[in-house]
C-alpha cells in the first residue's frame, strides 16, 4: 500500500489518480484517410480532403491502426471486443474540422486489462502493484492551434487531424505521483515493445489526461479534475502533486472541488482551469452513421497475438530464471525494448565468441553492460541508439576479458579508446600493447622486487597483518602497468609469502 | 426533325451513336431550354460550356470510331448536393457561398466517365431538407405543372430534388441526379409526372455528396422513363472504396434485363398504408396500380407493415440527429460563409456564421437533432428511434417472405401550392409518410407516373423492393409504365 | 415533454446557432410541436429490441496502411485544402484568436 499522503491542516489526505493516456498509433497513414502521419511537415501539408472535413467526405478505417490497438490490448491481457463501433463526440473547436471527433464510447475495441508496476522502495512503492486498465479505444487526433503568430488570430494546422490515437484509460488505482509515473513508464515500455506507439512524449506521441481527486483515507472518492495533455512523466507527477495540494487547500478552506478541465503549466508547475473548454460538456455521443460496426474474426486476433514479441514482464522473469541475472539487472535490461534488444544481441555474440552458452556468459555481459558500458556511453553523451560501439565490437571486448587476454581494468581503457576511435578491441589491445601478462617469470621478477623493496611490510604481514596482502597485489600490478593476470599474481604472492 | 429536347436518355444515346444527330446539337438544344426557363428557377447555376465540352468529346470519340459509353451524348442536370470540381456547390445554402470544390463526387464522376455532360447545378431544398423546394437559399423552384382549373397558383415541384423534377418534367434536361433521404427522389418525381429510383442503400457512393443524414442518404436517377432510370442508375452505381458503406457487389445490367412480364411474381399491398382520410384519388390510383400489376401477371397479396405509423416520427429523430452532427463542419473556418462580428471570439464567430448561413428549416432540424442527442434524452429519443428502425426492418423482412415487391402510393397527395404547407412543418413532413419507411430500411424504391388527378396533376405509384433487388422494382415499374401510358406533359408557360 | 425558451436557447448555443429573442419566440412552439409529434414513438414496445446498427447487412471494410494510395483521400494538397478558406494565413486557416 502506498503511504503517500498530503498533510493538511485537518489531517492526512489520500490522492486518487486515474490516467487517460493518448498514444499515437504507429501507422504510415491516418486513421480514416490516406494522408501521412509523419512528424514535422509544413503546416497543412499532410491534410486530405477527408481530414479537412470537406463537404461529402467520408471516413474509411486503416486496418493497421485497428491491428496495433488489438496487439496493444493483447499485451495488457485485455479483452478484445470482436464487435466494436465508432461513435461521434460532438463539440465545436477550431482544431476539430468535422465538428466531431470519431471515437469509441459505447463499444470500445479493447476492454478490461491490467499492467503491473514494479516495487520501488525509494519511490515509496513497497511492492509490485497491478493497475487496472478499463479500456482502450481508437479515435482521431485533433489539429493544432498556434496562438503566437498574429495579434488577433490563431492559426490552424490540420496535419495531426485524423491521426490515429489509442486512448488507454486506467482505473483510478494509483495513489501517489510515483505510482502514476511508474505506470506511464511501464505503459510506454509495453507500447514500445509491441511497436504500436513510439512513446515519444516530446513529439506528442504520448500524452496523459490526469484525473486527480483527494479524500480522507477510507472515504468515498472525491470530485476529480482532469488536467489535459500532460506530455512528460515528470509533468504527470508534478500535475498530481500540485493538483492534490490545491484540492486539499480548497477543501480545507471549506470549498468544493468543481469537476473541470485544467491545464498544466510547465513553467510554474501549477494547473489552471481551462476557460476555452468550460462551456457545457454535452458531447452528444452517437454511433457514427458513416461507419458500420467493426467486426473482427478469430484469424485477425490470432495474427495479432502471434505477432507479439516477448513482453517486458516475461522477459524479466526469463532473465532471472533462465539467465541467472539479478532482479536489479533484469529490471534494468528489460525496462526499454532497445536495451533488451542490445543486450540480447550482445549475449548471443558473446556466447558465440567464447564458445559458451548464453546462460554461462549472461552475468558477465549484463554486469559489463550496466556497470561499464552505460556509464562510458553516457560520459560521451551517447545512448544505445547511437552507440559508436556495436554489439559485435562489445562482444569481442568481452571475449578478450573472458579469455584473460586483458584484465577488467585494462578493459575500461580499451572501451574508452573504442568509443573515441571506433576501432575494434583487438586492434587497440594489439596496437597499444595492453595484452595481459600471464607469464609467471615476468610476474615473479616483479613480485620479488616488490617484496625486497618492502621488507618491513613483509615482516608485518608475516607477523599476522594479513590485510597487507592487497597492498602487495596492488604494488605488483602497478609494477606490471596493470597488465599482469591478477590470478597469477595472487597465486605467486601466496607462494612467496608462505 | 425531331424535337431533341423531347428525347430521353436512351433515345439520345442511341441517336448520337447512330449519327442521327450530334451530341453537340443535343447539348445546344438543352442549353437553350435551360436558358429559357429562368422562371422555373430549377438551376442554381447553368454550365452550358460543360455540356458542350462533354458533347464535343463524345462527337470526337464517335468520329474516331471509339466505343461510346452508356450515357454518351446525354446532357444531364446535377443536383447541387453533388460536389462538382471547379463548379460552385452550395447544397442550396447560403453557408456554402462561393464554395468551389477541388474534387468531383464519385457519382458525378461516374456519369461523366459514362459520357454524360453537365447542363448545370440544380436547385433543391437547402441541404436536402424539405418536401416542396421552398427552403432553398436560391428561392423556390416552381413546378412546370399547373392545375387545370386555371388558377395558376405556382405549385411545389416536390422536394428536396425539386430542381431535378422540374427540369426533367419541363424538358430542360432528359435526366437528372437526385438524392433521397426520406423520399426526396420519389416524391418530387410523383409531383411532376416523371420516374425516379432510390436504389438500395450503399449502391451509389456517398463520397462527395453533401451529407444530410448519412444512414439514409442515397443518390439515384430521375428521368422520364423506367428504362432511362435503369440506364442512368447503371452508370451511377458501383463499389467505391472511399465510402465505408458502399456495396461491394457487381452492378447488374438492369436496363438490359428489364422485363415487364410479372408472371410468378407476388405484389404485396401493405394494409397500413391505407390510412384514415386517404385522398380518394390517391386510393383510386393505387387500386388502378394493383389492377395493372395483376394484368402484368403478378399475384397480389395482402401484407402488413405494422410499424408504418412510427416510421415518420422515427425518421424525424434519426435524420435530424445525424444532420445536426453532419452539418457541424459548416463553421466558417475552412470554406463557405464566415460571419465575423466585431471582436467576436471563435465560438461567437461559429454562432454568427451558422445563424446567417443556415435557413430556418435547417436550423429547426439541427436544433431537434441536437436536442434528441443531448445528455439525458439520447436513449428516450435516438435509441428508441433506432429500435423502431429495427422493427421497421423486421416488418419489411417478414413482408418480403410473402411477396417480391410492394406497391403503394408515392405521396399522400398530388402537388400542392407553394406556401400552402410551409408554415406547418409537420404537415410538410407528412408528405413523406409513404416514402420514409423504405428509406429507414435501406430498400430500393421507385416512383412511376400513374396518371393525372381531377385537377390535371400527376400522381405517382411507388414500388418498394427487397434489398439489392433494383431489378424487381424496375420491372414492376415498367409494367405500370406500359399500362399507364402516361403521356401528359406540362404546358409551357415559362 | 414540453421545453421552454431557456432550453431552446441552450440547445441553440450547443449547436452554435445564434438566436435572438424573436427567433427563439418563433422556434419554441415549433420545437414543441415537433417534439410532441415524435414522442408517439414512446408507445412502441421495444423491450428486447436492439437498435439498428447497419442499414443493410454488411461489416465494416478496412483499408491498407498506405500513404496517398488514392489522391482523392491523400495528403500533400495544401493548396486544394486551403482553396476555399475565408482567411488563409501563410498556409494555415486563420480564426479569431483563441485563449486556452
Ligand atoms: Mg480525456
Ligand atoms: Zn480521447
Amino acid at each position: 500500500m502506498s503511504t503517500y499522503r498530503i498533510h493538511g491542516a485537518t489531517g492526512e489526505w489520500e490522492v486518487v489518480i486515474g490516467l487517460e493516456v493518448h498514444a499515437q498509433v504507429t501507422s504510415k497513414a491516418k486513421l480514416f484517410s490516406g494522408a501521412s502521419t509523419e512528424f514535422g511537415a509544413e503546416p497543412n501539408a499532410q491534410v486530405s480532403l477527408v481530414d479537412a472535413a470537406m463537404p461529402g467526405m467520408l471516413p474509411v478505417p486503416n486496418r493497421e491502426c485497428i491491428r496495433q490497438a488489438v496487439r496493444t490490448g493483447l499485451a495488457i491481457e485485455a479483452q478484445i471486443n470482436k464487435w466494436s463501433r465508432f461513435d461521434r463526440k460532438n463539440y465545436f473547436y477550431a482544431d476539430l474540422p468535422q465538428g466531431y471527433q470519431i471515437s469509441q464510447l459505447y463499444h470500445p475495441l479493447v476492454g478490461e486489462g491490467a499492467l503491473t508496476i514494479e516495487a520501488d522502495e525509494k519511490a515509496g512503492i513497497p511492492e509490485d502493484k497491478t493497475i487496472g486498465i478499463e479500456r482502450i479505444h481508437v479515435e482521431q487526433d485533433a489539429g493544432k492551434l498556434m496562438h503566437d503568430q498574429h495579434p488577433t488570430m490563431s492559426y490552424v494546422d490540420l496535419n495531426r487531424s485524423g491521426v490515429a490515437l489509442m486512448e488507454i484509460v486506467s482505473r483510478p488505482d494509483m495513489r501517489s505521483p510515483a505510482e502514476a509515473g511508474a505506470y506511464v513508464r511501464k505503459l510506454r515500455s509495453i507500447l514500445r515493445y509491441v511497436g504500436s506507439c513510439d512513446g515519444n512524449m516530446e513529439e506528442g506521441s504520448m500524452r496523459a489526461d490526469v484525473n486527480v481527486s483527494v479524500r480522507k483515507p477510507g472515504d468515498e472518492f472525491g470530485t476529480r479534475t482532469e488536467t489535459k495533455n500532460v506530455n512528460s512523466v515528470r509533468f504527470v507527477m508534478a500535475t498530481i502533486e500540485h493538483e492534490a495540494r490545491r484540492q486539499v487547500e480548497v477543501l480545507e478552506d471549506g470549498g468544493t472541488i468543481v469537476q473541470e478541465t485544467r491545464l498544466f503549466d510547465p513553467g510554474t508547475g501549477t494547473t489552471r482551469s481551462m476557460r476555452s473548454k468550460e462551456d457545457a460538456h454535452d458531447y452528444r455521443y452517437f454511433p457514427d452513421p458513416d461507419l458500420l460496426p467493426l467486426e473482427l474474426d478469430d484469424a485477425f486476433v490470432a495474427e495479432c497475438r502471434a505477432s507479439l514479441p516477448e513482453l517486458p514482464d516475461a522477459k524479466r522473469r526469463r532473465y532471472i530464471e533462465a539467465l541467472g541475472l539479478s532482479d536489479y539487472n533484469a529490471a534494468v535490461l528489460t525496462a526499454e525494448v532497445e536495451t533488451a534488444r542490445w543486450f540480447e544481441a550482445l549475449l548471443s555474440e558473446t556466447a558465440a565468441a567464447q564458445g559458451k552458452s548464453e546462460a554461462e556468459v549472461a552475468k558477465q555481459a549484463a554486469n559489463w553492460l550496466i556497470s561499464e558500458f552505460f556509464g562510458a556511453l553516457n560520459k560521451g553523451g551517447h545512448s544505445l541508439a547511437d552507440s559508436p560501439v556495436s554489439h559485435e565490437q562489445a562482444a569481442e571486448l568481452l571475449a578478450l576479458i573472458g579469455k584473460g587476454t586483458i584484465s577488467g581494468s585494462i578493459a575500461k581503457q580499451v572501451l574508452e579508446r573504442m568509443l573515441e576511435t571506433g576501432d575494434s578491441a583487438g586492434a587497440i589491445v594489439e596496437r597499444e600493447g595492453l595484452k595481459q601478462e600471464s607469464d609467471s617469470g615476468a610476474i615473479e621478477a616483479a613480485i620479488d622486487k616488490v617484496l625486497a623493496d618492502n621488507a618491513d611490510k613483509v615482516a608485518d604481514y608475516k607477523a599476522g597483518k594479513e590485510a597487507l596482502f592487497g597492498f602487495f597485489v596492488g604494488q605488483t600490478m602497478k609494477a606490471m602497468q596493470g597488465k599482469a593476470n591478477p590470478q597469477v599474481v595472487n597465486e605467486l604472492l601466496k607462494q612467496k609469502l608462505g | 426533325m425531331t424535337q431533341l429536347t423531347d428525347l430521353g436518355v436512351k433515345a439520345i444515346r442511341d441517336g448520337v451513336a447512330a449519327g442521327e444527330f450530334s451530341a453537340r446539337e443535343v447539348a445546344e438544344a438543352f442549353n437553350a431550354n435551360v436558358a429559357a426557363a429562368k422562371d422555373l428557377n430549377a438551376f442554381i447555376v447553368a454550365t452550358p460550356e460543360k455540356a458542350l465540352e462533354a458533347a464535343a468529346k463524345v462527337d470526337a470519340d464517335r468520329a474516331a470510331g471509339e466505343p461510346l459509353a452508356s450515357m454518351a451524348g446525354v446532357p444531364i442536370g446535377m443536383k447541387d448536393l453533388f460536389a462538382t470540381k471547379g463548379v460552385q456547390t452550395t447544397a442550396a445554402s447560403h453557408i456554402l457561398d462561393h464554395f468551389i470544390p477541388e474534387y468531383e463526387s464519385a457519382v458525378s464522376q461516374k456519369l461523366w466517365d459514362a459520357g454524360a455532360g453537365m447542363l448545370g447545378k440544380l436547385n433543391m431544398d437547402q441541404f436536402a431538407m424539405g418536401s416542396s423546394n421552398e427552403t432553398s437559399f436560391y428561392g423556390n423552384v416552381i413546378s412546370p405543372w399547373r392545375r387545370k382549373d386555371g388558377g395558376n397558383a405556382p405549385l411545389a415541384p416536390g422536394g428536396s430534388s425539386g430542381g431535378s423534377s422540374t427540369a426533367v418534367s419541363a424538358r430542360l434536361c432528359p435526366a437528372a441526379t437526385g438524392t433521397d433521404t426520406g423520399g426526396s427522389i420519389r416524391q418530387p418525381a410523383a409531383f411532376t409526372g416523371i420516374c425516379g429510383i432510390k436504389p438500395t442503400y450503399g449502391r451509389c457512393s456517398r463520397w462527395g455528396i453533401v451529407a444530410f443524414a448519412s444512414s439514409l442518404d442515397q443518390a439515384g436517377p430521375m428521368a422520364r422513363s423506367v428504362e432511362d432510370c435503369a440506364i442512368m442508375l447503371g452508370a451511377m452505381a458501383g463499389f467505391d472504396p472511399k465510402d465505408s458503406t458502399s456495396l461491394d457487389m457487381p452492378v447488374p445490367d438492369w436496363a438490359g434485363a428489364l422485363n415487364a412480364d410479372l408472371r410468378g411474381k407476388r405484389v404485396g399491398i401493405p394494409r397500413e398504408y391505407r390510412m384514415d382520410g386517404m385522398d380518394a384519388e390517391i386510393a383510386a390510383s393505387w387500386d388502378q396500380g394493383v389492377a395493372w400489376l395483376k394484368d402484368a401477371g403478378a399475384e397480389v397479396v395482402d401484407i402488413s407493415l405494422p410499424h408504418t405509423k412510427y416510421a415518420l416520427p422515427a425518421y424525424y429523430i434519426v435524420a435530424p440527429a445525424e444532420a445536426s452532427s453532419n452539418l457541424a463542419r459548416y463553421d466558417g473556418v475552412r470554406y463557405g460563409l464566415r460571419e465575423m462580428p466585431e471582436r467576436a471570439n471563435l465560438q461567437e464567430m461559429y454562432a454568427a456564421t451558422r445563424a446567417a448561413g443556415f435557413g430556418d428549416e435547417v436550423k429547426r432540424r439541427i436544433l431537434i437533432g441536437t436536442y434528441v442527442l443531448s445528455a439525458g434524452f439520447y436513449d428516450a429519443y435516438y435509441t428508441q428511434a433506432m429500435k423502431v428502425r429495427t422493427l421497421i426492418q423486421r416488418d419489411f423482412a417478414a413482408a418480403f417472405e410473402r411477396c417480391d415487391v410492394i406497391l403503394a402510393p408515392t405521396a399522400p397527395s398530388a402537388a400542392f401550392a407553394l406556401g400552402e404547407k410551409s408554415d406547418d412543418p409537420i404537415a410538410m413532413y407528412l408528405n413523406d409518410v409513404f416514402a420514409v419507411p423504405a428509406s429507414l430500411a435501406g430498400l430500393p424504391a421507385m416512383s412511376v407516373p400513374a396518371g393525372l388527378n381531377s385537377e390535371g396533376l400527376p400522381l405517382g405509384l411507388q414500388i418498394i423492393g427487397k434489398t439489392f433487388d433494383e431489378q424487381g422494382v424496375l420491372d414492376a415499374g415498367l409494367a405500370i409504365e406500359q399500362r399507364a401510358g402516361f403521356a401528359a406533359r406540362p404546358e409551357r408557360w415559362w | 415533454m414540453s421545453v421552454d425558451r431557456k432550453t431552446v436557447a441552450k440547445i441553440a448555443s450547443l449547436a452554435r446557432i445564434e438566436m435572438d429573442g424573436d427567433a427563439l419566440d418563433r422556434m419554441v412552439p415549433e420545437f414543441n410541436n415537433i417534439l410532441a409529434w415524435v414522442e408517439q414513438l414512446g408507445e412502441v414496445d421495444t423491450s428486447g429490441v436492439e437498435p439498428m446498427t447497419a442499414v443493410i447487412p454488411q461489416a465494416l471494410r478496412l483499408r491498407d496502411d498506405v500513404v496517398d494510395a488514392d489522391p482523392l483521400t491523400g495528403g500533400g494538397i495544401r493548396d486544394k485544402v486551403l482553396a476555399n478558406a475565408p482567411a488563409p494565413e501563410h498556409g494555415f486557416f486563420g480564426v479569431p484568436k483563441v485563449i486556452e
